[in-house]
């Protein structure tokens, strides 16, 4: 079983408060939660909302269909209500009656503001509905008051406990709630926070970027934890900045990295190739919002793919791979930091606004399973006589030293094409062995990249391919279309460049159907799959409207192309 | 010949005969090996231009990276081994124009770089366009009526933005440009000396002999504490142009003031352990 909610209002009216607290809740009640939020770029008014799906089994994305709408204002409540389900119900403030356009009976109208004012604070009205809310769905109130007790402090604490009561107290039924079989303990982490923990676990000790929604929750969590982790987060003047800095951090023998939103990775571009050209191992996330230029701040697209794939002049090796979910998130971006530096190499970490702010409860991370690999070399590894920080070798990676650690050994790292030991060259011969020395490392990635995760029977008719953030709406739209009768598959693609080809060539074979699922209006997935295999795709299904497709928008377009 | 600098490199040098980076770069040399630093210690760091192909040309650890770009890198290079001495020679463009914004933001980070600007008020490696710091009425292929934009006063600039060292030196007159690069490299925070050098093909107006007639070191009783004394002096150009350390102010650097790194050892040689980021963890349980 699941249940949708939906918290709406306008930016500064608490919101995100009942949101996160409730979110606590369920958690700690062991219910399995997706949420999503959104919202509009501005710091108050305007219209925004977090949606809450909640079930006793895992859930992967978020539905349209809701069970009950917390409105804070009535564009909430008039927007939002076409999607309740039969039976569904609109919390709200009593004052909010008039001016309504919801079905009679939908509507539950409470006494909130009042009862905030008999308290003596405005403020509490949020957790007034979240006591309504444990009533509503048959939550255990003890868990409401400790979640209020890691929050609040003191006298707030006080009031917001009587707030908590008063809203239990409410009248309004309670839900036949089905309760969660599965009570393992579970973390609540969104994707953006479990690449910043990732990196933290890799052993990150330095990480510049300029704020850029929706990257900067990356930055927010390493920054909050900057002074208990001993590492520096550094606001940069701006992204071209920031990049180089990493890689001047990078260079100089530490895990750096940085991350950015589509117009800071555009700035970031010229630096891309100074990464690739000196071969200094580089970390750089961008989470992706729909473009061009400014585009649409606080919404959703993967429409950076094509982009990200050259990005930079000239041609370098990079590995480009986009997250599908928060667990994933932070074994891929601890994994990135080895590869990197194996390969002396630039690895792109792709999310989007969607995951990124999506909390996810997971099993919590196996920091034992992560592990660091350095591949520094030792004064053993080097010849006599000059360091050559670019040696031609035989496996075709030079030997990294850190500067100043080897006496007598020297670093020259240069963005001019450079000769062996690092100094500027305009030889022709030499141009072709860096050239291939560079570009060969795209070969050792080849067999880094994992295959795409594959949902579905073996042998579908009809095969989705998506990548990134669809994952968890690919997943459970296959299992309903399964279970109605369809032989219908996806592949989701995590790694994406190099492409890997393998499942993709042998289940498209097969395929009667071959169907793009993405959240950008040309394409960019089936590009990339049609230049690295000539396969063709017989229908597309893209969303480019800053909101990501929900399951059941999903399986509505795939039935009309079938 | 020279008695051998520990700093001294045999790779071929593209300037120009006659080139005043070839005084500077001897310049800097002399001033590391009198400062006992070991090749393995340093950093140069650059960008892109004439000037910023120094650091092929020195026996050091090196980073020429981008156009504009040449302090950036060196950030990250000085906060992952504060034990390296890191310094940054570039030209006027990429520190003045193209860097700009990483100039102005790193005066007030009051990192610990040294940065030395090649400053012949001309475009070089692009063959003669206006530079941030040529004058008005300066005639070049691109500027074909002279210049009209103010000239950018980077002493002034430095100052303003509170910059711990500022310094004007001549590559002409040597033991002058060494005794300043070295009182730079011991500053403990940015320090800003702009260092002029003719170039000799594309810049006929600010020559070797120009900059020798026009230019005045600083009395020995010059104050260089009192700022609003060295704002002035920054100001002084067209009657003649003071040389020597202008401005200076001893205050912690950027590093000093970050209080939980100070009984740390530098990040690169912490011990890395993923079992030491779980606790990280516990805020999402």
């Amino acid at each position: 079983m699941d249940y949708n909610l939906l918290i709406g209002g306008s930016a500064g009216q608490g919101i995100d408060t009942l949101g996160a607290l409730l979110e606590k809740v369920l958690q700690r009640s062991s219910y399995y939660l997706f949420t999503n939020k959104d919202y509009m770029s501005r710091i108050r008014g305007g219209h925004n909302f977090t949606q809450i799906r909640l079930g006793t089994e895992p859930v992967y994305s978020h539905k349209n269909a809701l069970d009950i709408i917390v409105a804070f204002d009535e564009t909430t409540a008039n927007e939002h209500s076409p999607r309740l389900k039969e039976g569904g119900k609109v919390l709200m403030d009593q004052s909010l009656k008039e001016d309504l356009q919801i079905p009679g009976g939908q509507g539950i109208f409470l006494p909130i503001k009042e009862t905030a004012k008999e308290l003596g604070n405005p403020k509490v009205f949020s957790v007034i509905l979240l006591g309504v809310l444990c009533k509503a769905l048959d939550l255990d109130l003890k868990i409401g008051k400790k979640v209020l007790e890691k929050t609040f402090k003191d006298e707030i604490l006080d009031v917001n406990h009587k707030a908590l009561v008063k809203g239990f107290e409410m009248d309004v039924d309670s839900w036949d709630m089905e309760k969660p079989g599965n009570t393992d303990q579970r973390i609540m982490i969104n994707s953006n926070q479990a690449i910043a923990l990732g990196a933290l676990a890799a052993g990150v000790t330095f990480y510049s970027a300029y704020p850029m929604t929706p990257s900067t929750s990356i930055m927010s969590f390493l920054a909050a934890n900057q002074k208990k982790a001993k590492i520096v987060v550094e606001q940069a003047e701006d992204e071209i900045a920031a990049i180089n800095m990493a890689i001047g951090a990078s260079y100089a023998g530490i895990r750096a990295m940085t991350g950015t939103s589509g117009g800071g990775f555009s700035l970031m571009s010229e630096s891309l190739g100074l990464a690739g050209i000196t071969e200094t191992p580089l970390v750089v996330a961008n989470v992706q919002r729909p473009g061009p230029a400014t585009g649409f701040p606080t919404r959703t697209e993967q429409s950076d793919l094509s982009f990200i794939l050259t990005a930079s002049h000239g041609e370098i090796p990079r590995m480009v791979t986009s997250m599908r979910t928060a667990e994933e998130a932070f074994y891929k971006t601890a994994k990135a930091f080895n590869i990197s530096e194996k390969y002396q190499t630039l690895v792109i970490l792709m999310n989007d606004q969607y995951l990124a702010d999506a909390n996810q409860t997971i099993k919590p991370f196996d920091f034992s399973k992560v592990s660091i690999e350095r591949h520094i070399a030792d004064e053993d590894d080097l010849l006599e006589g000059d360091y050559q920080r670019y040696r031609f070798t035989e496996e075709g990676i030079s030997p990294r030293i850190i500067p100043g650690k080897i006496s007598g050994k020297t670093v020259l790292a240069d963005s001019d094409e450079h000769n062996e030991n690092g100094n500027i060259t305009e030889s022709a011969e030499i141009r072709i062995k860096m050239m291939d020395k560079r570009m060969n490392k795209l070969k050792a990635l080849e067999k880094e990249v994992e295959e795409p995760w594959y949902i579905g029977k073996d042998k579908p008719e009809v095969l989705l391919v998506g990548w990134g953030s669809t994952y968890g709406t690919l997943r459970e739209a296959v299992e309903i279309l399964q279970e109605e009768g369809h032989s219908i598959g996806a592949l989701s693609f995590g790694d994406v460049y190099p492409l890997p080809k393998k499942s993709l060539e042998e289940m498209a074979k097969n395929a009667k159907k071959v169907i793009n699922v993405e959240q950008n209006y040309t394409g960019q997935l089936a590009k990339l799959i049609r230049q690295e295999t000539g396969i063709t795709f017989d229908h597309s299904i893209l969303k480019y409207d800053g909101r990501q497709i929900a399951l059941e928008e999903l399986i509505e377009s795939v039935k009309e192309v079938l | 010949m020279d008695q051998q600098n520990l700093f001294d490199c045999s790779v071929d040098k593209a300037w120009c005969p006659g080139c005043g980076n070839h005084g500077l770069l001897e310049g800097i040399k002399q001033a590391l090996e009198e400062l006992g630093k070991e090749p393995h210690e340093v950093v140069v760091a650059s960008g892109i231009g004439q000037a910023a192909k120094l650091p092929h040309y020195i026996n050091a650890n090196g980073f020429n990276g981008l156009h504009g770009r040449s302090i950036p890198p060196a950030l990250g290079i000085k906060i992952a081994n504060p034990e390296l001495t890191v310094i940054i020679h570039s030209g006027d463009g990429d520190s003045y124009g193209e860097g700009g914004n990483h100039f102005m933001h790193n005066v007030r980070r009051n990192i610990d770089l040294t940065h030395f600007v090649h400053d012949n008020q001309i475009y070089g490696l692009t063959k003669g366009q206006a530079s941030p710091t040529s004058r008005p009425g300066h005639v070049t292929g691109i500027q074909t009526e002279g210049v009209i934009l103010q000239p950018f006063n980077p002493i002034a600039t430095a100052i303003s933005l509170g910059c711990g060292f500022v310094a004007r030196t001549f590559m002409g007159d040597k033991e002058h440009m060494v005794e300043t690069m070295k009182a730079a490299i011991n500053h403990r925070g940015y320090a800003l000396v702009d260092i002029f050098q003719p170039c000799i093909v594309f810049n006929k107006i600010n020559t070797f002999k120009w900059y020798k007639e026009n230019t005045y070191k600083l009395d020995e009783d010059y104050d260089p504490t009192d700022k609003i004394a060295a704002f002035q002096k920054s100001l002084e150009f067209d009657d003649g142009i003071p040389l020597g350390i202008i401005y200076k102010e001893e205050k912690p650097s950027f590093l000093d003031t970050i209080e939980y790194l100070k009984e740390e050892k530098p990040l690169v040689d912490r011990d890395l352990d993923p079992k030491n980021a779980e606790e990280f963890m516990d805020g999402f349980y």
